[in-house]
């Protein structure tokens, strides 16, 4: 046993140490975690002038005449043989055997197809139906988390773009993206996909694709306006998502898709 | 079968250099794993190729990067990772965790070979003086020195088993933490990466260790071949076991993946697959090494078993490393349909460039040998004629 040490006065008392580090943590934690929320406060000002922008496809307009591709390819300089959208052609047959290719964006009277005929139903009738797709803008893109650089980001307006500046061209996007709408540009060697025509919509155009559509099959707007026409076809009509089981939340929505379609 | 692939998933983005990559951090991991084995847990049958195990890795560690570079669309971002980088991605740790290691394995070499250096050091001309540089001008040696050498590369080792789990087991982790890809998703990846990383790292160190023998003459240390050959067994037994309840898990619940799955392993990849990474060469060197484990063979049969196997397992687990990257790119996202890929010989990324970076190691090794010994004096005997 050991009487307390009271020979140093000068030192400082243990209990108190302690506390006034308790205490210098807690002040620390109080400015660190509410540093963004003020920031945020201040920032806010404007916030509900932000849209958000969303995408919906209308399976049951889609022609399949190519407009949208051949659009988007002029708008955005998509080299030969990579798409930032296209559009698919499903044939289901009576006895459900299904057969896909995709709309030329050369003439729309030739698909480009390695598909083999399903064979004929007894019947020989068939469901056939166009499906365009392009980039989902998912809220919680694979894409941007998977993105080393994190050249691949998503705006506070709801767009997932590609910082071409930035991007190393590594492609574990391009293999991440459950819906194959990325690619490595061969001409710029970085990773490319649909922007929704950011350049456009941030000017109050439309996307070349909606706009370039005769059939209003493409509907593309402000979900924030409630009198946008999207807003209004999201609250109408029966939409679904492209493989909402893997969790990616998309912003774009698909209205009249059949069971076949991935 | 509907035959029907996204337009973008006609073009492989991932080509044969991102097939070589993790088959050379592969080597690295095995073969540092293997200097460890002595090094750390007292596998003194190792000695031969301790040493030897130690600079392979560091070798084939500094040209693991280069398939990747080349890759890049913007290698000279690479930095980027570096500067830039954003946590939520399995890549971004990859500057980081390869710098770190690269530095534990490059100091623990230089800690191991301090000792040749400085008797190397002592002569005139550019060798010696290039030695003592590489020494920072200190040639001192005496017991204290070299037991402090002796704690300092002991420590790093075993650092350096947790590091090169991480650089390899994270490119494991990449691939089988990616949702979008049934063939590559899965949790047991990081695993099945590892301990088909032991296996390749081994099969090369047995594979280049008898080679140079039977080049230079030397005498084979007999129990190093046979402890090389049982560890390389019991790893083995567990990467293929891991690979097959892999596949046989996916193929007995039967859910919708299994559909494009049966169809890649018993269609598109059956001949690299089914009938070469698992009829030929895994089960020919399964039973070559079970024999060498089990059996006491005859010198000659049981080093000529041992080769045999690691030669076959050094093809088994490239041909693991292409049927996992490139087979997960045949198959579109679709899931009805796959595209083919077959490698450039003479492009950026073909198959003259992988050569190029395989067979360079080995000439650095090789220049390593001409100033350093890689293998300690009595493993260099002659035979005796």
């Amino acid at each position: 046993m050991t009487a307390p040490d009271e020979k140093k006065p000068t030192a400082p008392d243990r209990r108190e140490f302690l506390a006034r580090c308790g205490q210098v943590a807690l002040g620390g934690l109080f400015v660190i975690k509410c540093t963004p929320a003020l920031a945020d406060l201040v920032a806010s000002d404007g916030a509900d002038d932000i849209p958000e922008w969303a995408y919906a496809v209308d399976t049951t307009k889609c022609i399949g005449c190519g407009a949208c591709m051949r659009a988007c390819r002029a708008e955005n300089n998509v080299p030969e043989s990579q798409f930032r959208t296209w559009v698919e052609r499903y044939e289901i047959r009576g006895d459900h055997a299904v057969r896909i290719d995709i709309a030329s964006d050369e003439n729309n009277a030739t698909f480009l197809s390695n598909a083999t005929p399903a064979a004929e139903a007894k019947d020989g009738r068939v469901k056939a139906f166009f499906v365009p797709k392009l980039c989902n803008h998912c809220e919680t893109s694979v894409c941007v988390q998977v993105c080393p650089v994190g050249a691949t980001f998503r705006t506070k307006d709801g767009v997932v773009l590609v910082d071409p500046e930035h991007c190393v061209g590594c492609g574990y996007c391009v293999q991440a993206c459950p819906y194959s709408t990325r690619f490595i540009n061969k001409e710029t060697h970085t990773a490319d996909k649909c922007t929704l025509c950011y350049h456009r919509i941030t000017k109050g155009l439309l996307p070349a694709c909606v706009q370039s559509c005769p059939v209003g099959a493409r509907i593309f707007g402000n979900v924030k306006d409630p009198d946008s026409e999207i807003s209004r076809v999201l609250r109408e009509r029966r939409y679904t998502l492209l493989k909402p089981e893997l969790g990616t939340n998309p912003r774009c929505y698909y209205i009249g898709l059949d069971m076949e379609v991935v | 079968m509907f035959e029907f692939v996204f337009p973008n998933d006609l073009n492989v983005t991932w080509s044969v250099m991102i097939v070589l990559y993790p088959y050379i951090t592969g080597l690295v991991a095995g073969a540092f794993i293997v200097s460890s084995l002595y090094h750390l847990f007292g596998q003194e049958a190792l000695k031969p190729v301790a040493r030897f195990s130690l600079a392979s890795a560091f070798v084939f560690l500094i040209f693991a990067p280069l398939p990747l570079l080349i890759h890049l669309g913007h290698p000279e971002r690479a930095f980027n990772i570096m500067i830039t980088p954003n946590f939520q991605s399995a890549m971004a740790g990859f500057g980081y965790i390869y710098t770190a290691y690269l530095i534990v394995v490059a100091i623990e070499v230089w800690l191991v070979v301090r000792e040749d250096l400085i008797a190397r050091a002592r002569g005139t001309g550019p060798i010696a003086l290039l030695c003592r540089a590489a020494l920072l001008f200190n040639v001192r040696s005496t017991e204290a020195t070299r037991a402090a050498d002796h704690r300092a590369a002991k420590f790093l080792a075993g650092l350096g088993i947790p590091m090169a789990c991480l650089l390899h087991g994270y490119v494991g982790f990449l691939f089988g933490s990616l949702k979008a890809n049934p063939w590559w998703s899965t949790p047991l990846m990081l695993i099945i990466f590892i301990f088909s990383a032991i296996v390749s790292g081994i099969s090369i160190l047995v594979f280049h260790y008898m080679t140079i023998s039977r080049i230079n003459g030397w005498k084979l240390d007999r129990p190093c071949v046979r402890t090389m050959g049982k560890f390389l067994w019991g790893f083995m037994i567990i990467a293929v076991s891991l690979e097959l309840l892999e596949v046989m898990s996916v193929a007995y619940k039967q859910t919708e993946e299994w559909e494009i799955i049966g169809k890649l392993i018993g269609d598109k990849l059956f001949w690299s697959y089914i009938v070469l990474q698992y009829l030929v060469f895994s089960l020919i060197p399964f039973f070559l090494l079970a024999a060498n484990a089990l059996f006491k063979l005859r010198l000659k049969v049981s080093n000529t078993v041992v080769f045999i196997a690691a030669s076959m397992l050094l093809v088994q687990v490239i041909l693991m490393r292409w049927n996992v990257i490139i087979g997960g790119q045949m198959l579109s996202k679709s899931g009805r349909g796959f595209t083919s890929y077959v490698p450039g010989i003479f492009e950026k990324e073909g198959l003259i460039t992988a050569a190029i970076i395989f067979t360079a190691p080995f000439l650095i090794l090789y220049l390593f040998h001409r100033v350093v010994p890689l293998f300690p004096v009595e493993a260099m005997q002659k035979k005796t004629a």
